[in-house]
């Protein structure tokens, strides 16, 4: 079985700084990875550096994604192949709604693979199934993307793309920061309905609580640019128990 | 690696740089009067039009006012100087042959519409369109006029109403942009050609969307349009203008007079998609737009909507206008305007509110790319009368790159304590987070790009009636976002 993703000795920074500094990573299909460590580790240059974002430099290693290289591609391209990123921070988009960004983002990934447009009445019918999963309200349809969201409808509406998508590899940024348990509860049940044994997820994370809820199949600690310490989900309880003195 | 900004620069280069499509030129043969404008030339193209004395002498009038009135400076604009002796002020398509009837077109003619995708032919026109089709100075074909004037509605050329509805002409033109008004519509005034003619009778709502389309074809050529739309009690008319004009090296003069008159009840839907030549990317070349358009609500309960969207044209000089005299009436203002390469665009509107409890509303989006310079300028003039009244506001200016520029020139003049008038403005570039994040789902830069600008220009182009708003977009280099939402 091939990994889904596959990251070895990442060098990479921004503006001449070196901020991953020899990072090794392996995904396989139907895992759930936890990365855990403190503020300014590196955790979201990395989920930018897997998504392509531009304005970071890689100086070394490699990013094997379904056993392609994929450094040289744009951030659609990589996004294209199966990659998601559940923003920490999602962004409005003022003007444009729900619906027709969706309609988008699906017709784009079908001419990647070849195929038509997909016809409105089918559609329609996917926004309302994946709505239910995960339990977002019918009205956002028509409202602009993530304009005047709250906190956990924006997050909520992460996940809903995500379903929407169908990635191979989700990586989630965060994506419990600022939601109270009810929103924390909704959103983890619907990443939980989405796995599946064909595809993975990141879920990035400072706290032990979303994996109460998401249970990782492996937890990472990372620190100063690299991970330090991987282990099955006790990994967590004893990081959230001693502190992040367990690494240092 | 290149820098975050080389790279969105290069993309937006790309996106914004697309060329213009309505650039051809058709060799038409035209008969043309010699360059220049003296009271001779204005005599000629009043006799080459059959004209009553009475036009003559509104022509002459407006002339000999013309000539003592200096170019206006204050718009935030670089004009070149302009040699108005070195224009053709009047050019129309030589018959080539003896046509069967009246509403027979020259083949020739009907091919160039065709080609600009307006179809002449009632048969294959857009069954709830109808098209008035100027060429260079006059109107070459004027759709579905019957049918129109079975309810009593009239939508023909100008030159026909001066002639058969001389009355109703003779009351309105120049009623609501009087001769003297500016520089540009004294200059109209005295050698305008053909524009449209709208008269809907008391209590009529017209079936169909009334079209012009403008279309200059000589070099050398300036177009002169004056479009009079009259609405009489209780009636409604959405009204759309398109133009475009082929690619050359010189500038040409555009310098049209609109004029609306909204009686007691009655509703005009004003809507421009103004794709005259921008000129090439070093600046050479386009059309200059000097326009005067005001409508007045002169009837209680009436309404006149503004709706623009303004890609073309090098220089534009547009501010449409309402005059708010019936009590309780409504005007609105809704304009995109987007300026590249070298274009210049000093363009918003004028609401004067006379009458009580009128009420204003000015959405205005500036996109500014290249290196073109985008104004926003308007007057909220609310008249000691005009007790209750109502104005909003909104300017906002959408930036791509970093060497144009986006100003707003807000007016504002309010006489009496019980009005309110509110304005907000905004100055925004797309940023680098709104490009990724539509990239993280699949979307390629250039189609990223264009949703955002699309999303920015929604409220303006949800106001268009259908068949225009699909244009524009499209002008707007913006893919349909999908047939649902």
């Amino acid at each position: 079985m091939n990994p889904i993703l596959e990251i070895k000795n990442l060098h990479a920074g921004i503006g001449g700084k070196e901020i991953l500094k020899g990072l090794n990573l392996t995904v396989n299909p139907g895992e759930v990875h936890a990365i855990m460590g403190p503020n300014g580790t590196g955790k979201s240059t990395l989920a930018n550096i897997i998504t392509g974002r531009e304005g970071y430099e890689v100086t070394e290693g490699e990013i094997i994604f379904k056993a392609k290289d994929i450094l040289s591609l744009d951030p659609e391209e990589r996004a294209l192949e199966g990659i998601f990123l559940g923003f920490q921070y999602p962004v409005e988009i003022p003007g444009v709604s729900m619906t027709n960004f969706m309609k988008a983002a699906i017709d784009a990934k079908r001419k990647y693979k070849g195929l038509d447009p997909i016809k409105p009445g089918e559609f329609l019918k996917m926004m309302r199934e994946k709505q239910a999963l995960v339990d977002i309200p019918d009205k956002i349809k028509n409202r602009s993307v993530n304009e005047g969201f709250s906190g956990g409808e924006k997050k909520k509406n992460e996940i809903f793309q995500m379903a929407m998508l169908d990635p191979d590899l989700a990586i989630l940024d965060e994506t419990d920061s600022g939601l109270d348990i009810d929103a924390l509860r909704s959103v983890a049940e619907g990443v939980n309905k989405l796995r599946s044994k064909d595809n993975a997820f990141i879920v990035i994370t400072h706290y032990q609580r979303l994996l109460d809820y998401i249970v990782p199949d492996i937890v990472h600690i990372m620190y100063d640019g690299k991970i330090v310490k991987s282990g099955d989900k006790e990994l967590a309880l004893e990081l959230e128990e001693k502190g992040y003195k367990l690494v240092e | 690696m290149q820098s975050k900004e080389a790279h969105q620069d290069k993309v937006l280069k790309e996106v914004t740089e697309q060329e213009y499509k309505y650039g051809f030129s058709s060799d038409i043969e035209m008969e043309q009067f010699p360059k220049g404008l003296n009271e001779d030339i204005i005599r000629k193209i009043s006799a080459a039009r059959n004209e009553p004395d009475w036009v003559l002498e509104f022509r002459l009038k407006s002339y000999r006012a013309w000539v003592k009135m200096e170019m206006p400076e204050w718009a935030h604009l670089q004009i070149p100087e302009i040699d108005f002796n070195d224009l053709i002020y009047y050019s129309k398509p030589k018959p080539k042959k003896k046509l069967e009837s009246l509403d027979e077109v020259d083949p020739e003619i009907l091919e160039v519409y065709n080609k600009l995708g307006i179809p002449l032919d009632e048969q294959k026109a857009l069954a709830n369109v109808a098209v008035d089709a100027v060429l260079d100075s006059v109107s070459v074909k004027t759709t579905f006029q019957k049918e129109l004037k079975e309810r009593g509605i009239i939508f023909c050329p100008i030159s026909d109403a001066v002639r058969d509805y001389p009355e109703l002409v003779k009351e309105y033109l120049g009623s609501v942009v009087p001769y003297s008004d500016n520089y540009y519509a004294a200059l109209n005034s005295a050698v305008f050609t053909d524009g449209s003619f709208v008269y809907i009778p008391k209590g009529v709502k017209s079936p169909m969307e009334l079209s012009s389309y403008f279309r200059i074809n000589s070099a050398g050529t300036g177009q002169f349009e004056r479009t009079l739309v009259i609405v009489e009690e209780g009636g409604y008319v959405s009204y759309l203008e398109g133009c475009t004009a082929p690619q050359r090296d010189e500038n040409q003069l555009h310098a049209a007079v609109v004029e609306l008159i909204a009686k007691k009840d009655a509703e005009i839907k004003y809507s421009t998609v103004q794709n005259w030549y921008p000129g090439n990317k070093d600046g050479k070349g386009g059309i200059f737009n000097f326009v005067t358009k005001r409508g007045i609500c002169k009837g209680n309960h009436s309404k006149i909507s503004w709706t623009q969207v303004e890609t073309g044209s090098a220089i534009t000089w547009k501010y449409p206008s309402t005059i708010l005299k019936g009590d309780h009436s409504i005007a609105e203002f809704y304009s995109v305007a987007v300026t590249n390469n070298h274009q210049q665009a000093d363009t918003g509107t004028k609401m004067i509110h006379i009458g009580k409890n009128t009420k204003s509303t000015i959405i205005s989006k500036g996109i500014s790319a290249g290196k073109s310079q985008n104004s926003y300028r308007g007057l909220v003039d609310v008249k000691r009368s005009a007790i209750n009244s109502r104005n909003y506001s909104v300017c906002d200016s959408l930036l791509m790159g970093d060497q144009c520029g986006a100003h707003t020139f807000p007016y504002i003049d309010v006489e009496n304590k019980s009005s309110v008038v509110e304005h907000e403005a905004t100055t925004s570039k797309i940023s680098e987070n709104q490009l990724f994040y539509l990239q993280q789902r699949g979307l390629d830069e250039e189609s990223a790009i264009n949703m955002i600008v699309n999303g920015y220009a929604k409220e303006v182009l949800n106001q268009l009636p259908m068949e225009f708003a699909v244009e524009a977009q499209k002008l707007l280099e913006i893919s349909l976002e999908g047939s649902v939402g």
